[in-house]
């Protein structure tokens, strides 16, 4: 049996939403180069929804595949909605990740937690939709 | 397919699996069985263990038959600290980037009270012998030093490191798991008191392997229930494995030289080629080092990705990254050179073998550096570094 889910496999091969936004409305980096594990999350938001995601990821296979997954989540829905995403949601939509890479599809909600925070301290919003 | 991973297994040579297919066939009675058939068996352990002997310059009644180098391993450490305790010498010396086998029965040891020091292999990952000697007390009661690192290859003054303890009176053993069958080893020359080996790392088959033990010193039973092994293994003996390795060894010792020259012709192409990748470094001595690895850090992108992308190419190699190791830190051994952590995350080890072609090496740096240039345009890390908002730390 292959380590990793062929959902996991095709995001890892074929990333989604790979590359940065200029003037993103949202940034989120989380992670650090000690760990292996850097993910950086650009939003694009107008309205409350995220018209735009895109993301950069320094880590393994299934960091690469769980930023990708969870920008295809995120990518149109309004931001009440996008909070809501959580590290299960994502690892469900893979088919599952192996037990001790489970922390890459935390990476990738907490980044995407991050980046809506980033955008609501840019505009002087509360965190809450 | 382009088999890099020699290191972690490679595959059986055909005149052993012939040897192994042959000895199931027709040989598979039980060597401590009294009946012919049962000897015929014996006789064939008893070749093997000439043949084996005979390749490392030891007598046959020197080498005991295991599953492999961790048990090999831990038979021999615990067997030297058990004659040391005996005798209230309870300091063991080694170094930090010794194989787990190694540093865990050494970690066992030491909540048994034993004290080990674990000697420092600098950045080119070969220990000095005046560290041994001035690590040695009187109370010391073992020297294990693997003779070649199994993931930056780099190989240890063996002899050197040999003489001192033989001149002090302490056990030396190395685990030569890494370099059976590649390098030239003579316990005899080289000093050695004990010495591990594991079939499968030299075209053998997987689950059988070897601990040279000098003469004179006592083995401990790490598996009772049986007089297999003058006592000190139990179980019947995996005869057709071991007259497996047996031919193997025998033939990688017989072709050491001519695959040797091949080899090293390779891997000078290979670590010129990836030399030419920006930010990247070679992993321990360029020369000292076994004629069939190579490792290289590549700075801002991850291992595991770089060894699934490789795969998809159709190169398998192995990485020293937290996420291959399958735990939060990356590989002790590039930690122990000074790698720092972020580093050690990037890093790749190829090992080659006789099949290998120039071409295939050529392939390998083509596309280890495609793969690397890719990770590196969808790495944070590396973006960061290319502006100028974080340092490089490889020139």
């Amino acid at each position: 049996m292959a380590l990793y889910s062929e959902k996991v496999m095709d995001h890892f091969r074929h990333p989604r939403n790979v590359g940065c936004i200029e003037n993103a409305d949202g940034i989120g980096e989380v992670g650090n180069a000690k760990c292996g594990d850097i993910m950086k999350m650009y939003l694009k938001i107008d309205n409350d929804v995220v018209t735009d995601v895109k993301f950069e990821t320094f880590g393994c296979g299934s960091a690469i595949a769980s930023s990708s997954m969870a920008t295809e989540l995120i990518k149109g829905k309004p931001l009440n909605e996008v909070l809501k995403l959580t590290n299960k949601a994502v690892t469900e939509a893979l088919d599952g990740l192996p037990a001790h890479k489970l922390h890459c599809s935390v990476l990738a909600e907490e980044a995407i937690q991050a980046a809506v925070k980033d955008y609501c301290e840019k505009n002087n919003r509360e965190f809450n939709f | 397919m382009i088999y890099a991973d020699n290191a972690a297994t490679t595959m059986m040579s055909s005149v052993a699996l012939d040897a192994m297919i042959n000895c199931i066939k027709n040989t598979w009675g039980n060597p401590s069985s009294l009946y012919e058939f049962g000897q015929k068996a014996a006789e064939v352990l008893a070749e093997s263990r000439q043949i084996i002997a005979k390749c490392i310059n030891a007598t046959a009644d020197e080498i005991y038959f295991t599953s492999g180098g961790s048990e090999s391993d831990n038979q021999a450490i615990i067997s030297a600290a058990k004659i040391g305790a005996r005798k209230g010498k309870k300091h063991i010396i080694s170094t930090a980037f010794e194989h787990h086998a190694v540093l865990y029965t050494l970690k066992k040891l030491e909540h048994e009270g034993f004290e080990i020091e674990l000697l420092d292999v600098h950045e080119n990952g070969i220990i000095l012998p005046e560290q041994i000697k001035n690590a040695i007390r009187d109370e010391t009661c073992l020297v294990t030093i693997m003779f070649a690192n199994n993931e930056i290859g780099t190989i240890q003054p063996i002899e050197e490191i040999g003489k001192i303890c033989r001149e002090r009176k302490i056990i030396f053993h190395t685990d030569a798991v890494q370099a059976a069958g590649h390098l030239p080893i003579d316990v005899d020359a080289q000093n050695i008191d004990m010495l591990s080996m594991s079939a499968h790392k030299f075209h053998g088959a997987k689950g059988v392997g070897a601990l040279y033990v000098r003469k004179g010193i006592k083995l401990e039973s790490l598996i009772e229930g049986g007089a297999q092994e003058k006592g000190k293994r139990a179980g019947t003996e995996n005869v057709p494995a071991i007259c497996a390795m047996a031919t193997a060894l025998n033939d990688s010792c017989k072709n050491l030289e001519t695959n040797s020259r091949k080899l090293l012709n390779l891997r000078g192409k290979l670590i010129e080629g990836l030399k030419k990748i920006p930010r990247s470094i070679l992993n321990g001595d360029e020369n000292r080092r076994l004629p069939n690895n190579v490792n290289f850090c590549f700075e801002g992108i991850e291992g595991e990705s770089l060894l699934l992308l490789l795969d998809d190419k159709g190169i398998c190699a192995s990485s020293g990254s937290a996420c291959t190791s399958g735990s939060l830190d990356p590989s002790h051994v590039l930690l122990a050179i000074g790698r720092p952590h972020e580093i050690a995350h990037g890093s790749l080890r190829l090992s080659l073998d006789e099949n290998i072609s120039e071409s295939d090496v050529d392939y390998i740096i083509k596309s280890v550096a495609e793969v690397v240039e890719y990770l590196r345009g969808m790495s944070p890390l590396w973006k960061d570094k290319i502006s100028g908002k974080k340092e490089f730390v490889l020139k």
